[in-house]
């Protein structure tokens, strides 16, 4: 282990400014990635349900191939 | 081809060949079993690199504490560089074969490729400002990093700007494809002049320390992990917005009358 204090850590030898700008960014841009991933998926899976509801009442039945 | 029909029984008709098996809906049912088993070894592998790099390697001489920087802009820029390349391989291939599967896994992967292409520029800069006094240089790794991110950002352009699906996939591939071939190029014209940057992979190549190469092995393939599952969840989203009118997606996906 190189420190001895969470307050060193913090301070990372008073380069702290650079080196935790670099890691706060990884971590907002990577997250933010994750979020809009989640996001795309949920609104997609509301067009479908919305899309399909539409969809079977202009339409005849489906014939049921699971017969044959 | 009556020939072949006549000698084979329709249970034993000859084996589609690997890529054509390839269908969007086998895509994102392995997709998403495979989904999960990458965010794990993605989130257990960063918790280990980033504890081994910031916390347990030791301070570094000349660079005092600015060279932990490395072990979020080194995997940035390996993994934005090899991303680039995948994506141009499965865009291209997808490209001759008719693929469509290959088409969505390459639009799938450049916008991750394009978030890592930005962190090894960002991180880089924030990395470049303390040790050379200056945020930017017109270098050959700085220039070339810089057009894989105009490359990604040029590709997920072409693909928002084509409504058609099939011509998006065919202009896109093919940026894609003269980048792939480009960018070597203008790397190797450019590195022969001068350069400012430090040799490419200092903590891997200095037997010296051991701890700062695990810490970027790590984080490399804790990175490489996470771009694994942000793209397999990406392309599912991909499929399923463009195989929408298909059976399989109204089938599962549509709501319950």
């Amino acid at each position: 282990m190189n420190w001895e204090s969470w307050s060193q850590f913090w301070a990372m030898g008073g380069d702290g400014l650079y080196v935790w700008s670099a890691y706060l960014v990884a971590i907002v841009v990577i997250f933010t990635e994750i979020a809009v991933i989640g996001l795309t998926r949920r609104s997609i899976l509301e067009h479908l349900g919305r899309y399909a509801k539409i969809a079977r009442k202009e339409r005849k039945p489906r014939i049921d191939d699971s017969r044959f | 081809m009556p020939a072949l029909s006549s000698t084979l029984s329709p249970d034993e008709s000859p084996p589609l060949p690997a890529w054509s098996r390839a269908t969007p809906q086998r895509g994102y049912v392995h997709a998403g079993r495979f989904l999960p088993w990458f965010a794990f070894a993605a989130a257990v592998l960063c918790a280990g690199g980033l504890f081994v790099g910031l916390a347990v390697a030791q301070t570094d001489p000349h660079q005092h504490e600015h060279y932990r920087i490395a072990f979020i802009h080194t995997p940035s820029l390996w993994l934005s560089v090899a991303i680039y390349f995948f994506t141009a391989a499965t865009a291209g291939y997808g490209l001759f074969r008719r693929q469509r599967l290959l088409s969505m896994i390459a639009s799938a992967l450049a916008p991750t490729g394009a978030l890592f292409a930005f962190l090894a520029l960002w991180t880089g800069s924030l990395w470049g400002k303390p040790i050379w006094g200056t945020w930017w240089v017109w270098e050959a790794r700085l220039t070339a990093e810089l057009l894989v991110l105009f490359l990604f950002l040029g590709y997920i352009a072409l693909q928002e700007a084509i409504d058609d699906t099939r011509r998006a996939d065919r202009a896109s591939g093919l940026l894609a494809l003269v980048g792939a071939f480009g960018l070597p190029l203008l790397y190797f014209s450019v590195f022969r002049w001068s350069t400012m940057h430090g040799s490419a992979p200092q903590g891997l190549s200095a037997p010296d320390s051991p701890i700062i190469a695990a810490g970027i092995i790590l984080m490399s393939l804790g990175l490489l992990a996470y771009a694994t599952a942000a793209t397999l969840a990406r392309l599912r989203n991909v499929i399923l917005k463009r195989e929408r009118n298909s059976e399989w997606v109204e089938r599962n996906f549509g709501a319950r009358p």
